[in-house]
């Protein structure tokens, strides 16, 4: 029998996963620094791809076995899908794990685990800080940053979905309790936010919330939280403005 | 082209199937050509509400088997001519139930008829997404009480991604609010949420409110869908809903007591 169908395909995509950039080879505070982050968004992190970049530490000759750093970030629940800025011997190893090197591009955007990474150390800048800072780190000779666009929604967030913006997140209509929004930078919320809100979620402790109307479950900046029991009676249902200082949420209502 | 309805909650036993078999009769006996298809495999029941439980030869599962033509499958109601049922399948189990099969069965109905209602499980599983997954239009089911509202929210979220329409970036599917089971002084006496208190959360167009009635439990123990019971008030109601659907503007009735508990907890924000 003639059968012409074909057997597969080749189609050219993208596929995105995060970046992990490691700043230091201590395995121990690396682990606890995620676990951290996992404990806040368990279900988002759950099964992700993770490249992990090792750029920072070889420039500062800080030896890292990339077989023992794999098998912990496979205990937390990543999946390590690539190896970056990985000496020769770490490829080796990466090789031996079936896990791809990857050496076309030199540089990075993206944002990191705001743990490992000193707030003191970098420079605050206003809106959008977290790229800019890291490429600087990096190379600094670099072209000029990149933004991260906003993300703009309209629609209703209802429970049990979840969103995630690498730049701004913007939200027309309500957040339901139950639903969850994220973003590496600022959350503006011009209805009512009864859900999870979390900003900055990479760490940049200059991210803020914005919102008409505070209801919600848990607000979160750069990792500091607090749920709806510790709001205070005052700010509830108001239009408030969240930010940190001092690594204390500080809510303010919007006059 | 059909237009194809999901009438959906989350939460069990909101009057989904209830629901269902009142608005396909009361389309039906407008003039356009309905058929209900009773999604809930296992533990069918739309055909016992219509009274044509006696009459089942052929089921959902069957035809999408191909072991039946749709035609041998579906059965002609009994109080009108223009209205047809699918029924579920009592015995077989869920897997039988498959998007691609569902999705051939719905495009072969959706040439013949005006409307395609779809009764949904409860629940957030394969047939409840099933139900919904080529809907047009989506009439949420709900209670007035706080888990039937997080479970309709819940929904809602569900109609939104994880349609069809949602797939193909389509226009998204219309999404009506049906509150059922309301009871004006359980309302009033703060026991149940009143319409803003739920409105509150959901934010959807409202296309009726069905009071609690003795009705509903006596026609559906005599099968006649409780539309056809123009003394009852869930019946007037469910002849509302379906005007409403079918655009014309009628003020909405058995609605004293809007306000619940909620409300009067923490105070209107106006
Ligand atoms: N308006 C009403 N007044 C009084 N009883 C009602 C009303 N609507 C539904 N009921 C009763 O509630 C029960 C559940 O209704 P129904 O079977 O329609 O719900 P369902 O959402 O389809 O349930 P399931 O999730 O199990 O499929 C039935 O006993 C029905 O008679
Ligand atoms: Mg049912």
């Amino acid at each position: 029998m003639l059968n012409t169908s074909p057997v597969l395909e080749f189609k050219s995509s993208t596929f995105f996963a995060p970046i992990l950039i490691l700043f230091k080879n201590d395995i121990a505070a690396i682990e606890l620094a995620l676990q951290e982050k996992v404990n806040l968004a368990p279900e988002f992190f759950k099964d992700s791809p993770l490249i992990i970049d090792l750029r920072e530490l070889n420039k500062q000759n800080l030896d890292l076995d990339f077989i023992q750093i794999a098998g912990v970030l496979r205990n937390i629940g990543f999946f390590p899908v690539g190896i970056r800025g990985g000496n020769e011997q770490q490829n080796k190893q990466a090789s031996s794990l079936f896990i791809p090197i990857d050496t076309a591009r030199e540089q990075t955007n993206a944002g990191t685990t705001g743990e490992a990474q000193k707030p003191e150390n970098t420079k605050p800048a206003l809106s959008q800080p977290e790229t800019t800072v890291i490429k600087e780190l990096i190379n600094p000779a670099s072209a000029p940053p990149i933004y991260a666009a906003a993300t703009l929604v309209t629609q209703p967030i209802r429970s049990g979905q979840r969103i995630y913006a690498t730049g701004d997140l913007i939200i027309m209509s309500q957040v339901s309790a139950g639903a969850e929004i994220m973003a590496e930078g600022n959350i503006h919320v011009y209805n009512t936010l009864r859900g999870r809100a979390l900003a900055g979620v990479h760490g940049n402790t200059d991210a803020r919330i914005f919102c008409f109307d505070l209801q919600a479950e848990l607000i979160s900046i750069a990792g500091d939280y607090k749920t709806s029991e510790d709001l205070n009676k005052q700010i509830y249902k108001k239009p408030v403005q969240i930010y940190l200082q001092n690594h204390a949420l500080i809510i303010k209502e919007i006059a | 082209m059909a237009r194809i309805i999901v009438v959906t909650s989350g939460k069990g036993g909101v009057g989904k199937t209830t629901t269902s078999a009142a608005i396909a009769m009361g389309l039906a006996k407008k003039g356009h050509k309905t058929v209900v298809i009773d999604f809930d495999v296992g533990l069918r029941n739309l055909d016992l509400i219509l009274g044509c439980e006696r009459r089942v030869v052929y089921d959902f599962i069957n035809v999408i088997n191909g072991e039946a033509s749709i035609n041998q499958a579906l059965i002609r109601d009994k109080n009108c001519n223009q209205l047809y049922i699918l029924p579920a399948s009592q015995t077989r189990d869920k897997d039988a139930l498959t998007q691609e099969g569902v999705g051939k069965v719905l495009e072969e109905l959706s040439k013949e008829f005006d409307y395609i209602v779809c009764d949904s499980p409860a629940g957030i599983e394969k047939g409840a997404n099933l139900a919904l997954y080529f809907a047009d239009d989506a009439f949420v089911v709900t209670n007035p009480e706080i888990s039937s509202v997080r479970d309709s929210d819940r929904m809602l979220g569900i109609l939104s991604s994880k349609s069809r329409r949602a797939e193909r970036n389509e226009e998204p599917i219309k999404e009506y609010l049906l509150l059922t089971r309301y009871d004006s002084d359980r309302v009033k006496s703060g026991e149940m949420l009143g319409l803003d208190d739920v409105q509150e959360i959901l934010s959807l167009e409202l296309l009726g409110i069905i009071p609690e009635s003795k009705s509903v439990l006596s026609a559906s123990n005599a099968g006649i869908p409780v539309i056809l019971n123009e003394k009852s008030e869930a019946g007037q109601a469910y002849a509302d809903v379906v005007a409403r659907y079918l655009g014309e503007k009628l003020p909405h009735r058995f609605i004293d007591g809007k306000q619940g508990f909620l409300r009067r907890l923490f105070g209107g924000r106006k």
